[in-house]
């Protein structure tokens, strides 16, 4: 099946982050067309009629996000989230560093397809050479007049800012962003009013994922039928599925959506040193795991990935190999949130402290008996309590682990595995 | 009011970062001045929470509370380098924890330490987005990748030779070298 790159055409266009190349193969082009030929309205019916929708986790229809921001003209934000924080994840870093004009492009027709003025790029505080190199690229578009006031002879201008992070996880949810954008603690809102409406300093925002604004040129240039052919009904386009741990060859791979995992598998060269899969964790650190067998049947789209229970979220596919400690991946994924989550609210601040505490145990050989129930009051005490979805998230890993993988706990608080009394059994038998 | 510092170290960056929002957000430039905050006074001290807190006219707690709350500022002494060695779950599958004693060796430092010689400052950091080419690190926020006990040997060398070549490079200000487009 032939590679079909939509947001990583840079693998097969060398140098794709420079604005002449970008140019040269049709770049700016659509931003121009949208400014001087476009209604807003149209260029937001083309994207909701191409099906987009988010792909940093929670795959909301693009067009859709779009449209609530009211029409009347007043001072408007478009913020591109390029927080890219969760384990595992490393598709916007590469369209960052290698295809950075393309979710530019994608973000200025946002803003004017809202009626905004100012694009934000948020970008994780990691992500400095990324920064440095985006200013770049912003003052090469204003020099060639492709941002700035007054565009192509019309009233509308538009200017793009890069901001940084600073290093915490949280603002990767979009209220969290939008106050830490405000030099304020980056911990989230309550909802409603949802961004489209008060979001940046009041203001009516849409805030987009790097990816997610990096499909928007192509689908002006295309069309939404163009689109649509790509991918299934319900989640048209491709993916870039950030694939890692356990395979020979971890890298991003782009495939349309509803492409089974086996092949995506495959692509990655399969699991490493020849041995099998025993879980797959879809969505970086905070989706359930999902077992090797279910896995191997199921396509890489959001319908199918939650027919297993589990989630698409960002495509952060971790694989785990026979070898693995489930209660090593679900006691590392909880350090993770101990450490990301805001302080905000009490049950994910106070509960994921106790199940690092427990699982600090659990990993160093003083798993005691009882350590089972207290990890599953624990997640009790957290699930459906939290102010934002981190705290759900964190109970991904260890309530699946010890729901599919109880021989691995049981392993770690010293109670007899049903190998082990087998074992026993056979020995006092004289086997 | 003297000027501060970070006022007379970097005063077109301070300018240029207030600048990058909208007049009276100010506040919002709050991350970018802690930076460079952090580059001019060497770390976040509590005169450069206080000049942060001027310059943008907020609340010297609120400055505080933002400088404890993000990963990245850091408000005790450290080395020259900082190394954010990342010991997330896609690294530690793919031989990061593993790697940490060589690690540990060729900086001279354990985590959450800095070397003798005040060089390197060792940290074990959530996961960097580079999973792809575990082990990696940052070292001053510059990516290497595809780390081995020869590798880090050599990456030690170059940095100690930066080290003798030049003045500091701040933690904060950007990596050591310019790199925009590394490998």
């Amino acid at each position: 099946m032939p590679r079909q790159h939509v947001v990583l055409r840079n693998r097969e266009i060398p140098d794709l982050d420079k604005l002449e190349v970008y140019r040269a193969h049709g770049g700016y082009r659509q931003w121009q067309r949208a400014v001087t030929e476009m209604q807003p309205g149209e260029v937001i019916d083309l994207v909701k009629a191409a099906g987009l929708r988010g792909r940093g986790g929670a795959g909301f229809p693009t067009g859709l996000k779009w449209s609530f921001v009211p029409g009347a003209p007043g001072e408007k934000y478009v913020v591109v989230n390029n927080d890219e924080s969760e384990p595992g994840t490393f598709k916007d870093h590469e369209i960052t560093l290698r295809n950075p004009h393309q979710f530019m492009e994608g973000a200025m027709i946002a803003a004017y397809a809202i009626g905004a003025q100012t694009v934000y790029v948020y970008c994780r505080g990691e992500f400095w050479q990324e920064m440095t190199h985006l200013r770049r690229c912003v003052e090469d578009l204003r020099a060639a007049g492709l941002v700035g006031e007054r565009l192509f002879g019309t009233d509308y201008s538009c200017e793009v800012r890069v901001s940084p992070g600073a290093g915490a996880y949280i603002c990767g949810e979009e209220t969290a962003l939008l106050n830490s954008l405000e030099g304020e603690l980056g911990q989230p809102r309550l909802k409603p009013p949802f961004p489209a409406v008060a979001g940046l300093y009041a203001k009516p925002t849409v805030v987009n994922n790097t990816e997610t604004l990096a499909n928007v040129p192509l689908i002006l240039e295309h069309g939404a039928d163009w689109y649509r052919a790509i991918g299934t009904e319900k989640s048209p386009g491709t993916k870039v599925i950030s694939v890692s741990g356990h395979v020979e060859r971890p890298d991003n791979y782009e495939v349309p959506l509803g492409t089974p995992f086996r092949e995506v598998l495959e692509m990655a060269g399969g699991v490493w040193q020849g041995r099998s899969m025993k879980a797959l964790m879809p969505a970086g650190a905070s989706a359930p795991l999902i077992p090797a067998d279910v896995a191997m049947g199921m396509d890489c789209d959001w319908e199918s990935v939650a027919t297993t229970g589990s989630l698409l979220g960002s495509a952060s596919f971790i694989v785990l190999d026979e070898t693995t400690d489930m209660v090593e991946v679900a006691a590392r994924t909880t350090r993770f949130f101990q450490h990301e989550s805001c302080g905000k609210c009490s049950p994910c601040r106070e509960g994921t402290w106790w199940l690092k505490k427990i699982y600090g145990r659990l990993t160093e050989g003083q798993g005691r008996p009882e350590d089972l129930a207290i990890l599953s009051d624990v997640v009790g005490q957290i699930d459906g309590k939290c102010f934002c979805p981190l705290g759900e998230f964190a109970l991904s890993a260890p309530r699946s682990s010890m729901a599919l993988f109880e021989q691995d706990y049981r392993r770690a608080v010293g109670a007899p595995t049903a190998a082990g009394a087998a074992q026993a059994t056979a020995v006092e038998a004289g086997v | 009011m003297t000027t501060g510092l970070l006022q007379r170290t970097f005063p077109t960056e301070v300018a240029a970062a207030i600048d990058n929002y909208p007049p009276g957000r100010q506040a919002s430039a709050v991350l970018p001045l802690l930076y460079l905050a952090q580059a001019a006074y060497g770390r976040v001290t509590a005169d450069a929470v206080v000049e942060v807190a001027t310059l943008l006219e907020i609340d010297e707690t609120r400055v505080r509370g933002i400088v404890g709350f993000y990963s990245l500022f850091k408000e005790e002494p450290h080395g020259r380098f900082v190394v954010h060695y990342c010991t997330d779950l896609p690294c530690m599958l793919r031989g990061a924890g593993e790697l940490l004693p060589d690690v540990c060796r060729a900086f001279g430092a354990e985590p959450g330490q800095t070397s003798e010689d005040g060089l390197f400052s060792l940290e074990e950091a959530m996961c960097l987005a580079a999973c792809d080419r575990a082990p990696m690190m940052q070292v001053n926020l510059e990516y290497f990748h595809d780390l081995s006990p020869e590798r880090l040997d050599e990456i030690v060398a170059d940095l100690r030779a930066k080290a003798a070549a030049g003045p500091a490079a701040p933690f904060g200000l950007g990596p050591p070298s310019e790199i925009v487009r590394p490998d």
